[in-house]
């Protein structure tokens, strides 16, 4: 890295102070919490802002290892920013300033020895909308394997075929590898793209509503394949949909104008919310 | 009730306007390309040679050339071509069309092509070679015959001359080497002999006036009776023709002869631009788009670039004369050339110099379509590499880059096309009048950068303005107008189509 310099230290303190000095104390609702050993992230005080517009304010909270947790709230909460802090995407954005941990399998993700491709190797993302690259199937999933080098050409196809397999998309494609990745449907894309992710072996996988461009067949689809991976890692969801959430999710985190309202196992935030506004988003009277 | 259907609400001229300059733009482009493809093409084209007898003075033969009213009256005059430089001091003659008695089309006239004194028209009487006279019926065949012979001498020749004895002599003169002298000797003593072969024959011919010349063989080049030929004959010596004019140099002072090394220059200097100027423009393009913190500084730069591509082309010229050929090139002659000066090598202009005086150019035009190409990439493609783990040159090189290449392409193309007919800076950097030996050779080190060389469109500008018959040379400025055109064509078709191939793979969707 170090292409784009980053602004100092001390410049970026002072911006922090003038965008979250204004934050008001929480009214947090109660909070579940994980123990260190069941939980793979933990967030600690995380604000975050773009310039001076803050979008996350004094977020804390812990993801479980082998579990779906949801994020939901109203567009603008900040569920995806706080999505894409998990990977350090930000990075690449000279406005974001950011204060507060977080910490994958107890490091520090910012921690200046971090490599930040390892960590997005170890941290997958699937995004909103299919991005398979214009390349074939099999270049797409074997993409990221590549870039980690070494690996021998037989290797490689029994990974690709084994990521394939584990995103429900081998039966559909295996015939026609090396066809574009463009040829494929929306749904079959964003499997693919999943199966991309999942070859390079992560611990953890960040999905950015990723069902929202799809039709509901490739939807159920991919709801399935979420309750599928959870044996195999922990997965974070970000969604609009509530019954999505309801339907794939074993915990829910509410946000609200960056703040975290209130997370705890899914069942019981659908059907017995603890705070009014939780109630009311769910229930569909926005406040 | 009211009518469902009510009238249309009118649009306005603009569709009209817009159609029209549409149509305007188009018709006049095929009008410029017919124009060309007429004025030139018709020139290789074996014209039908009439026998004009005037009502009063000696008939001449002519090739009839265009008609026009003559200045203040009803009358018209027609130009006819009529050679004989040698007999009547001029090659043209214009003549009232009322003052024509008689017009035939004898088909016994013959049309010689020659080295000196342009084209001879007129009657063939005899053919003498050695003791022997072929007369009448028999000099036609006779010599065809020994044209055909004439012509394998002159090929061998030739080829002895530019590919044995011209490496042979440059060897020489750096430094003597017995066995290249001895084989020189050699080389040269067959060319004397073939020279040798060459002479001896003559032509006796008249003209359709009776006045008779002796024509040396070994400088006719070609002979054809036109009214004699049947139409696919014609359409033969016209696809040879054409074929002379591709592949030959020119003769003349450029007034004849061929345009083959304008053609080769043409493309190899836009092929060394290109290869100059692509990978300087593609890396600007992506600092400035991917590397640079965006600020004001970067915008600056960004304006600079845009406006470098408006500043005309002369003073490119002048910046590449004075800091390639004079500054760098004059360094480099004193340095590594220092046994030829005073007579420069690389301190004068040359192919190096012009390729890069043009890269210089056109790399605004380069480095805009890549800016353009880069901010085109989707930026969830690049988010796409980078979650996979892929840092940010990884995500450069083995995503963002390729879905970039059409956009080089295209920019590329637009620097192929401004650079293959641009005159003005080569008049300062390297292009010649006459540069027979093409750039490229079989002598080390193959690729001769420091030569001067020719170009299609400095060739067009001298031909028109710079030879001594205009008339001439009109038809060849017309022809090497159009090849001009399709040099340009051919370069940009080769890049449209590797660009739509790449595009076919990379399946980006841009325009242009």
């Amino acid at each position: 890295m170090g292409w784009r310099r980053a602004p100092s230290a001390g410049h970026r303190e002072r911006a922090l102070e003038s965008v979250f000095t204004s934050s008001p104390a929480t009214a947090g609702g109660p909070i579940i919490d994980f123990a260190a050993d069941e939980s793979c992230l933990a967030i600690e005080g995380l604000s975050l802002a773009y310039g001076e517009t803050p979008a996350l304010r004094d977020l804390t909270l812990r993801v479980p290892r082998h579990r779906v947790t949801a994020f939901i709230g109203p567009s603008g909460c900040g569920k995806s920013t706080l999505l894409r802090a998990l990977n350090r995407l930000h990075d690449l954005n000279e406005e974001v300033v950011r204060r507060g941990e977080i910490r994958l399998e107890g490091q520090d993700i910012h921690a200046p020895e971090v490599d930040v491709a390892e960590l997005r190797r170890r941290v997958g993302m699937v995004f909103q909308a299919p991005n398979p690259f214009p390349m074939s199937i099999y270049d797409n999933v074997a993409f990221g394997l590549r870039l980690q080098g070494g690996l021998r050409k037989r290797r490689i196809d029994d990974t690709v075929e084994w990521a394939l397999q584990s995103a429900a998309l081998w039966e559909e494609v295996k015939d026609r590898l090396r066809a574009s990745a463009w040829t494929l449907s929306g749904g079959q894309q964003q499997r693919l793209v999943i199966a991309r992710t999942l070859a390079v072996g992560p611990e953890v996988l960040l999905l950015d509503e990723p069902a929202s461009a799809l039709d509901p067949i490739s939807t159920l689809k991919i709801e399935e394949l979420i309750r599928n991976l959870k044996s195999r890692l922990s997965l974070v969801l970000v969604t609009h949909n509530m019954q999505q959430a309801a339907r794939v999710s074993d915990y829910t985190a509410f946000l609200q104008r960056g703040e975290l309202v209130e997370y705890g196992p899914t069942q019981t935030l659908f059907t017995n919310p603890r705070l009014a506004r939780t109630e009311n988003y769910i229930t569909g009277r926005m406040t | 009730m009211r009518p469902f259907l009510t009238r249309r609400r009118g649009e306005g001229p603009w569709p009209w306007l817009a159609a029209g300059s549409v149509a305007l733009s188009l018709s006049m482009l095929a009008g410029l390309l017919l124009l060309l493809a007429v004025g030139g093409l018709g020139h290789f084209w074996p014209a039908e040679v009439s026998e004009v007898t005037p009502r009063e003075g000696a008939p001449f033969a002519g090739i009839p050339v265009r008609e026009e009213r003559v200045v203040g009256s009803e009358r018209r005059e027609r130009l006819y071509f009529t050679g004989n430089l040698d007999l009547d001091g001029e090659r043209w003659r214009w003549i009232p069309l009322d003052a024509i008695a008689a017009l035939e089309a004898p088909p016994e006239l013959v049309v010689l092509e020659r080295r000196r004194w342009g084209d001879f028209l007129g009657h063939l009487v005899a053919l003498e070679d050695g003791g022997r006279r072929h007369a009448g019926a028999a000099a036609w065949p006779a010599l065809e015959e020994r044209l055909a012979t004439l012509e394998t001498l002159r090929d061998e020749r030739d080829h002895l001359r530019d590919a044995v004895v011209a490496p042979l002599v440059r060897r020489l003169e750096q430094g003597g080497d017995p066995a290249a002298a001895a084989e020189l000797a050699r080389a040269n003593a067959r060319i004397r002999e073939l020279q040798t072969a060459m002479q001896g024959a003559t032509l006796v011919l008249e003209s359709v006036d009776g006045r008779r010349l002796e024509q040396p063989l070994a400088e006719v080049l070609r002979a054809w009776r036109p009214n004699a030929m049947s139409p696919p004959q014609k359409l033969a010596a016209w696809g040879r023709g054409v074929w002379r004019f591709l592949s030959e140099g020119p003769r003349a002072a450029n007034s004849a002869g061929g345009v083959w090394p304008a053609i080769f220059g043409t493309v190899m200097m836009v092929l060394l631009m290109s290869v100059v100027v692509t990978p300087f423009g593609v890396l600007a393009g992506i600092y400035l788009n991917e590397v640079a913190r965006q600020g004001p500084f970067t915008r600056l730069v960004r304006i600079g670039v845009r406006n470098l591509a408006g500043v005309p082309s002369i003073v490119y010229g002048v910046f590449g004369l004075g800091v390639f050929v004079h500054g760098i090139g004059g360094s480099l002659d004193a340095w590594f050339f220092a046994d030829s000066l005073p007579s420069p090598t690389f301190g004068t202009g040359g192919l190096l110099w012009a390729s890069l005086t043009l890269a210089l150019l056109t790399l605004p035009v380069v480095i805009v379509a890549t800016e353009e190409g880069l901010a085109r990439v989707p930026e969830h493609q690049r988010e796409g590499a980078l979650a996979l783990g892929a840092t940010r040159m990884e995500m450069l090189t083995r995503v963002v880059l390729p879905m970039t290449v059409p956009a080089m392409l295209t920019g590329l193309i637009l620097a192929v096309a401004r650079a293959a007919g641009e005159v003005a800076p080569l008049m300062l950097v390297g292009v010649a009048k006459l540069a027979p030996q093409v750039p490229v050779d079989g002598e080390f080190p193959f690729l001769h950068l420091e030569r001067k060389f020719m170009h299609l469109g400095y060739h067009i500008y001298d031909t028109a303005f710079h030879g001594d018959d205009v008339q001439a040379a009109m038809p060849l400025v017309y022809a090497t107008a159009l090849l001009l055109v399709l040099v340009i064509l051919v370069l940009n078709l080769t890049a449209i189509f590797l660009r739509h191939h790449l595009r076919a793979r990379h399946g980006v969707a841009s325009r242009a």
